[in-house]
């Protein structure tokens, strides 16, 4: 039995569900603002590396398209939440997810 | 043989960083570690002949998304106290990672162990690069491209409104 095997979309697709995994455990686990929004983007990119997998493994480019797309749609989505997280914190001076329960019925 | 070494080597950078950015107490040092993580992932963009996503994930996540990040954490400058490492759900962390450990272990001991599907072969042209992704991303996606303009700058005005002193 050979110990590394040549590297296929499988070891990619495997190594993107891994991190895709860390994200979450980071975005419901921590309660600093600022990680979690660093677990979503690497939750994002995590898609990403499957997106860029499925397109060499299908030879067609849209995959590549698509991570553009994402990435664009990532700073979007950072820009308007450290809006969010610093708004948050003029209000109590603390960036701790606990504290965001205003909306609790 | 050299790919396989570097899609290992890669691959350990971007779990062990990726692992260091949800476990820091510190915001700076998860982000520091993320910028690490995202120029792995970059090199293996680039192993799957993603030149054009590859230049990308450096360009906007490390020097533009991420510059933002600690740009906006060292203006926010939390006191120290309020990084107490009790802050982390530790029970949480230790229960999803085990979930997945679960689940991820039989698709990982496969792939190790027995190899896994193969790729198209590369095809002509410029696959990955500039020109290809261009021609697709005018072409075939103009729209959703033109639509993401206008998502950027509704983004922008709105994070103009959120930061404003009076809301």
């Amino acid at each position: 039995m050979e110990l590394f095997y040549p590297v296929t979309p499988s070891h990619y697709l495997v190594l993107s569900a891994a991190l895709f995994t860390l994200g979450v455990a980071g975005a419901l686990s921590r309660r600093n603002l600022f990680v979690v929004l660093m677990s979503l983007e690497l939750m994002l990119n995590a898609v990403n590396l499957s997106f860029v997998t499925f397109s060499r493994m299908t030879g067609e480019m849209s995959g590549q398209v698509v991570v553009l797309f994402v990435v664009a749609v990532a700073a979007a989505e950072a820009c308007v939440g450290l809006a969010l997280v610093l708004a948050f914190y003029r209000m109590g001076e603390s960036v701790d997810v606990d504290l965001l329960k205003t909306l609790k019925g | 043989m050299i790919e396989t070494g570097l899609f290992y080597f890669l691959a350990a950078v971007l779990l062990g960083l990726g692992l260091v950015v949800i476990t820091r107490t510190n915001p700076i040092a998860s982000a520091l570690a993320l910028v690490g993580a995202f120029a792995a992932l970059s090199g293996l963009y680039a192993l799957e002949s993603a030149k054009f996503a590859a230049v990308l994930q450096i360009l906007v996540y490390a020097g533009g998304i991420m510059v933002l990040m600690i740009f906006v954490i060292m203006l926010v400058n939390l006191p120290p106290q309020a990084l107490e490492p009790l802050k982390v759900r530790g029970s949480v962390m230790a229960l999803v990672l085990l979930a997945a450990a679960a689940f991820l272990g039989a698709p990982l001991a496969g792939v190790l162990f027995t190899g896994g599907m193969g790729n198209a072969p590369l095809p002509a042209g410029d696959f990955g690069g500039i020109t290809g992704v261009g021609e697709k991303l005018f072409a075939e996606y103009l729209f959703p491209f033109e639509a993401l303009s206008l998502l950027l700058l509704a983004a922008i005005v709105g994070a103009l409104v959120l930061v404003k002193k009076k809301l």
